[in-house]
């Protein structure tokens, strides 16, 4: 054949040929067709680890208990028993140490979360008590009056 | 010169090779008869029963918090839907930032910044739906992935590797379900995965966990005991969009058909 055509056809071998050289280095050895098959499970195997390691922040009310056995003990009396510690203290993460206080969320609008009461009849919503922020103390944290960990209206302040 | 006897020798011959199915051709690996075998495989299932929802809006916010996804910025790895169906037959339906403060009034979002007020009177049914990543067992988005950046793991669970995407947003687009966004910080697809770094260690995803209500519920449905198993074995569950062949592995109790 004429050197006309094999030239470029060099300029393209080569090029392919760095290219692979290119890879070996940048694609990690765990890079490959995994469990799931080639369609499915074409990727860096190392990378699942990286998803395995994220930290954990909300550590459920069970993390709770061990110092907070008082307050625990009495919220579980009460209708509010099965909302978690975290929900309204915030996320945990590597409490006491780090953060030494956690911040809560006394916000109206956490109450309002549930005691918004919205007429939906083929909803739970509508089961539990609720208020119309509008009309009922519009603007007043709901901790002015309500405890949160009693309450029912016994635990009025 | 062929004979008529060699003529029917390789007519069968013949037969039998075309009808050899293609299996038959596969060499048997003893690894793979036995992978075919194991029940204790791990496939993580989800449950939402929307009977129970109520549309607080505590498991949005406890997965924005955990999986680091910016607290304001309108994109969210699960949100929760609010279904309005009215007497005069419209059905209205809003999810106002991702419902992260829970839905705290009856004005439903219409956009372009409209609201419409409904009356009590008018409503027909209402109910929340909680939505998340489906973790299909032919997911779509890892399909499309040209780089490899998007995967399934052994156990179903749909995972990006951020170091890999370069941000195409092919995987975006090929998500039945809207699942997946940009991550405003990464700049990389991002999604759902059922919390894989608390699954992996035995706790429950952080919605789960935060859930007062138990309207989701997450196990490993390969296992007969557990109970997300159960109920998708033994009670009437339904999935989304189950004309996609996407075989979503969240399913759904007292889902209505308004619901897409």
């Amino acid at each position: 054949m004429r050197s006309h055509i094999w030239r470029p056809l060099y300029v393209v071998i080569g090029i392919i040929f760095i290219v692979l050289i290119i890879r070996v280095f940048v694609v990690p050895d765990s890079f490959g067709i995994h469990e799931r098959g080639y369609m499915y499970g074409w990727h860096n195997k190392a990378d699942e680890n990286f998803w395995k390691e994220v930290k954990v922040k909300y550590r459920s009310s069970e993390y709770c208990k061990d110092c907070h056995s008082n307050k625990l003990s009495l919220i579980k009396q009460t209708p509010h028993a099965v909302i978690q510690c975290e929900n309204c203290h915030g996320p945990a993460i590597g409490h006491p140490e780090n953060p030494a206080k956690l911040a809560i969320d006394k916000s109206r609008e956490q109450c309002l979360r549930c005691h918004s009461y919205l007429p939906y009849p083929t909803s739970n919503r509508a089961k539990i008590k609720g208020i119309d922020p509008e009309s009922h103390n519009s603007g007043v944290e709901c901790v002015m009056c309500h405890n949160p960990h009693k309450p029912s209206m016994g635990g009025l302040k | 010169m062929i004979t008529r006897r060699d003529f029917i020798k390789y007519s069968m011959r013949g037969i039998a090779v075309t009808a050899m199915p293609l299996a038959a051709m596969e060499l048997i690996k003893p690894s793979g008869l036995f992978a075919s075998k194991d029940i204790k495989k791990i496939r993580w299932g989800f449950l939402v029963d929307t009977k129970k929802c109520v549309g607080c809006g505590l498991c949005v916010r406890a997965c924005k918090l955990e999986n680091e996804i910016p607290y304001d910025a309108n994109v969210s790895r699960t949100w929760v839907e609010r279904y309005v169906l009215l007497k005069d037959g419209r059905v209205l339906a809003d999810s106002p930032k991702a419902a992260i403060g829970g839905f705290v009034s009856s004005r439903i979002e219409m956009g372009h910044g409209k609201y419409e007020d409904v009356k009590k009177e008018d409503i027909d049914k209402a109910f929340f739906v909680p939505k998340l990543c489906n973790q299909c067992e032919n997911p779509p988005c890892v399909q499309v992935c040209p780089v490899g950046a998007t995967y399934q793991t052994a156990d179903g669970v749909v995972l990006v590797d951020r170091k890999w995407c370069i941000g195409c947003g092919y995987c975006i687009m090929a998500c039945p379900y809207g699942v997946r966004f940009f991550h405003p910080v990464h700049h990389t697809a991002e999604k759902c995965n059922f919390c894989y770094h608390r699954i992996t260690k035995g706790m429950k995803s952080a919605c789960v966990q935060a859930c007062p209500f138990g309207a989701r519920l997450i196990g490993n449905i390969n296992d007969p005991n557990d109970e997300v198993g159960r109920i998708i074995r033994t009670e009437r569950v339904s999935v989304l969009k189950d004309e996609f062949g996407t075989k979503p592995q969240v399913y759904y109790l007292g889902l209505s058909k308004e619901v897409r």
